[in-house]
């Protein structure tokens, strides 16, 4: 299925540029659903929460989004978190446990 | 009106690249190519060429700052010669690989050790196989014509493969000759506005693309087989291009190679570069003596002239290819590509090996090379390894 | 944001200012709990997309993803190893011919193709000025090719090619640069980000060959748990092993973080930062000893700078 998608972006490209050339348009996923790569996933207690907004500044992987209507809000987007666990360690407020994919 | 001046090869050079209005030249000076890079430098700054000059510590960062500059879609130009070449080996490939359209001037010298300045072609030929579009020029007027002609080339759309000028040291860099330089505002017509390239792509951020990232087996043939149809147009875009300038400057170009004599010809001498000149005269010479021999003369090695090749030689007693280089455990370059193209031809073919270091060819080392091909038809030997011409102590 | 253990505590900017756009799309091939990503990540978040990134062969290539598909969001050279900064003189010179001269060329280098097969064309962009921002994430070692020692590895790292510990010191690249008198000279760290992205604004600002380092802890080389990655950078800078500082036209200032180290009893022992990393696991009490003294050695060379700025700048 992501074998065909990606041929399908290939004809895309070259109909787009007339040539094939080695040139690549920015994408989520590049490297497929990096999610799949974890065994810890992080979980967020949003009463614990308090807004600070430092585990999305961290995440390498901008897999936490800000949401809600002030974009305060923090929400993990597990198709491409790796699980790396930063988000946990740094979180003031202890309010984000790494727990064990089933 | 074009007006004539007495140039050397290496002006012929910054004269064209003035004329072509490039935006970005990134050069390192090694001899014999340090008077492009000082006149292009008093070119820009005089004023009279609106470039930038990125004053670079090797010929590395040479190619490059010019394979960033294209990437912008701005002209880019540099020049090197031999070692400098070698050192920027890496991004030669890369320039040719990733489609950069950009042109370079290279004055052929020999490779170290032991040191030499003067003529030879292995420089140039050692990067053939890097998707670079190959001239090589005979006089110092072909120098000029051919820089202009190369933007206009290297920047069409069905090309946007980089473009290799390559002058012979001394014999063209350093020596004067008449070289009719053509008016602005002709060139200007002739050429695209410069800057004005959006293909292959350019850096934008309001469309952003990566080039050159990791490419999987499935996809890099693909890749790779755009840069073999962009030199099977080429051939068709030099072509036009040449004719186009004919039409502005009176000297047409439309040709992969130049056939001198070849005709009526028994034997044919195949040769590139600025020894052609005294080639030509020796045909001149041996024909009215009543040999009949012609010359013909390489102007592009990439893409090599397969057809013009094989409908000019086939039918001839004898061919010999000259060849300013060598590969070693092999033989001569041209004379393996030669024999390559002519596969199937039957006509016997000889290499001869000669300048190399910059020793003289003369007159009578080319007569006596056809002499030979014509000992060699009438006899009706085969070809032997390629015989050095020139050589002191061998029999 | 002061006051907290994280975050970067220079006060003129907060987190929430920063944009949403990101400009290192998720799904990337980068390792779990890569300081390179972070890094990345923060520089978008600076210019916010209106610069070219020229990325030499390093890390970061691969981070980008297999085409025809990639991860930054902004237009990319990928360029030869040793070729970084004359490609970015280049594109920079083409855009000021072609009237683009507002958009920031970015060079992001590792530490190899910037110390070591990168340093003579380094050098050279230096001695011109060339205008761009030159940013090295030192991951201190070649990490791309399989964590092989670099000159910015540090003194008794294990790496591949040391496997009983790195024998010379890291190669003080700021100060080198420093040399060339470009107008801006940074040391940053993943682990204060805004503080980065601050310098990567200052730098933005000022024409002229800017450099920043940007100290990047790597959890696959260095040996230590993806989730310490912020940590171990935080420790780096704690110890006194990573000064934060800038040379801005000349002027050396100590970012506000580290002024407090330049007494010693406010740096916190090297051994917290050393125990977390299993590439200094074999480290003998000698070497650890040297790691202090050059750890003093650094702070005294920062108070003679600090110094020597007061004067020429008259006291201030």
């Amino acid at each position: 299925m992501l074998k065909q998608l990606s041929w399908l972006i290939l004809l895309l490209e070259v109909v787009e540029l007339s040539y094939i050339l080695p040139v690549s348009k920015p994408s989520e996923g590049a490297s497929g659903f990096t999610g799949i790569w974890r065994s810890f996933k992080p979980v967020i207690d949003v009463g614990k929460c308090r807004k600070c907004l430092l585990c999305w500044l961290y995440c390498p992987e901008a897999a936490i989004k800000r949401v809600g209507d002030d974009y305060m809000s923090v929400e993990v987007d597990y198709r491409y978190c790796k699980g790396c666990g930063i988000c946990a360690n740094e979180c003031p407020f202890k309010a984000i446990i790494m727990v064990k994919e089933g | 009106m074009a007006k004539t001046e007495i140039l050397t090869g290496n002006y012929a050079v910054a004269y064209a690249a003035k004329l072509s209005r490039v935006q970005v030249i990134s050069a390192y000076p090694i001899t014999p190519q340090t008077s492009i890079v000082e006149k292009l430098d008093e070119f820009v700054e005089s004023g009279e060429l609106n470039a930038k000059y990125v004053r670079v510590e090797s010929e590395h960062s040479a190619m490059a700052a010019c394979i960033g500059a294209a990437a912008t879609g701005a002209r880019a130009f540099t020049a090197t010669s031999s070692h400098g070449l070698m050192y920027m080996s890496e991004l030669v490939w890369w320039a040719g690989l990733g489609k950069f359209p950009l042109v370079m001037a290279v004055v052929c010298r020999a490779l170290a050790p032991p040191w030499s300045i003067w003529s030879e072609h292995n420089d140039v030929l050692a990067h053939r196989d890097s998707g670079w579009i190959i001239f090589f020029a005979e006089d110092n007027q072909e120098v000029l014509d051919l820089t202009i002609q190369s933007y206009r080339i290297c920047e069409d759309e069905r090309v946007l493969q980089p473009v290799m000028v390559a002058l012979d040291a001394f014999i063209l860099s350093h020596t004067s000759m008449p070289v009719s330089i053509p008016e602005q505002s002709d060139i200007d017509e002739y050429l695209p506005i410069p800057g004005s390239r959006r293909k292959p792509f350019i850096l934008d951020p309001d469309d952003p693309l990566t080039h050159g990232n990791l490419t999987y087996p499935e996809y890099f043939m693909e890749i790779r087989y755009e840069i073999e149809k962009s030199m099977n147009s080429a051939r068709r875009v030099i072509i036009e291009a040449g004719r186009r300038y004919g039409e502005i400057t009176g000297r047409y170009y439309d040709s992969l190679v130049e056939d001198y004599r070849c005709g009526d010809a028994d034997i044919v001498l195949v040769n590139v570069g600025s020894s052609c000149g005294d080639a030509k005269e020796a045909v001149d010479l041996l024909r009215d003596e009543g040999y009949k021999v012609g010359l013909l003369k390489l102007r592009t090695v990439r893409p090599f002239p397969f057809e013009d090749l094989r409908r000019i030689c086939s039918g001839k007693r004898y061919i010999g290819v000259f060849d300013r280089n060598y590969s070693f455990g092999y033989g001569g370059i041209l004379h393996c590509e030669v024999s390559s193209a002519l596969s199937g031809i039957k006509v016997p073919i000889q290499g001869f090996i000669g300048g190399l270091g910059g020793r003289d060819i003369t007159l009578d080392d080319y007569v006596w090379v056809f002499k030979i091909l014509v000992d060699m038809a009438d006899r009706g030997v085969e070809p032997k390894p390629p015989i050095w011409v020139g050589l002191r102590g061998v029999v | 944001m002061g006051g907290f253990k994280g975050g970067g505590l220079n006060m003129s900017i907060s987190i929430r200012s920063l944009t949403l756009n990101e400009y290192l799309l998720p799904g990337n091939a980068s390792c779990p709990g890569c300081p390179a990503s972070i890094g990345l990540r923060m520089l978008g978040k600076a210019l916010e997309g209106r610069y070219v990134l020229v990325i030499p062969a390093c890390c970061s290539t691969i981070i980008e993803g297999p085409y025809p598909k990639s991860s930054y969001g902004v237009p990319v050279l990928n360029i030869a190893f040793a070729a970084s900064p004359s490609a970015a003189a280049g594109i920079k010179a083409g855009f000021e011919v072609l009237g683009k001269g507002d958009i920031h060329v970015v060079v992001w280098a590792g530490d190899g193709g910037t110390a070591d097969i990168g340093m003579a064309s380094l050098s050279g962009a230096a001695e011109r000025n060339d205008d761009i921002i030159y940013i090295c994430y030192d991951n201190e070692a070649y990490m791309n090719t399989g964590i092989q020692r670099s000159s910015a590895t540090p003194y008794a790292a294990w790496t591949t090619t040391t496997i009983t510990g790195k024998s010379e010191h890291k190669k003080n690249l700021p100060m080198i640069m420093a040399a060339h008198r470009i107008p801006y000279v940074a040391t940053a760290s993943v682990a204060y980000p805004l503080d980065f992205v601050v310098k990567v604004r200052k730098a933005a600002s000022i024409r002229g060959m800017k450099y920043i380092h940007l100290h990047s802890p790597c959890p696959t080389g260095w040996r230590f748990p993806s989730d310490k990655t912020v940590e171990v950078g935080r420790l780096a800078v704690q110890t006194g092993l990573w000064p934060l500082y800038e040379i801005d036209h000349g002027v050396f200032k100590l970012s506000d973080i580290c002024k407090p180290l330049l007494d010693k009893r406010n740096r916190k022992p090297i051994e917290e930062y050393i125990k977390i990393q299993g590439r200094f696991s074999r480290i003998s009490k000698e070497q650890l000893a040297e790691l202090e003294r050059y750890v003093e050695s650094l702070w005294n060379e920062i108070a003679l700078m600090i110094e020597k700025s007061k004067m020429s700048e008259g006291g201030c």
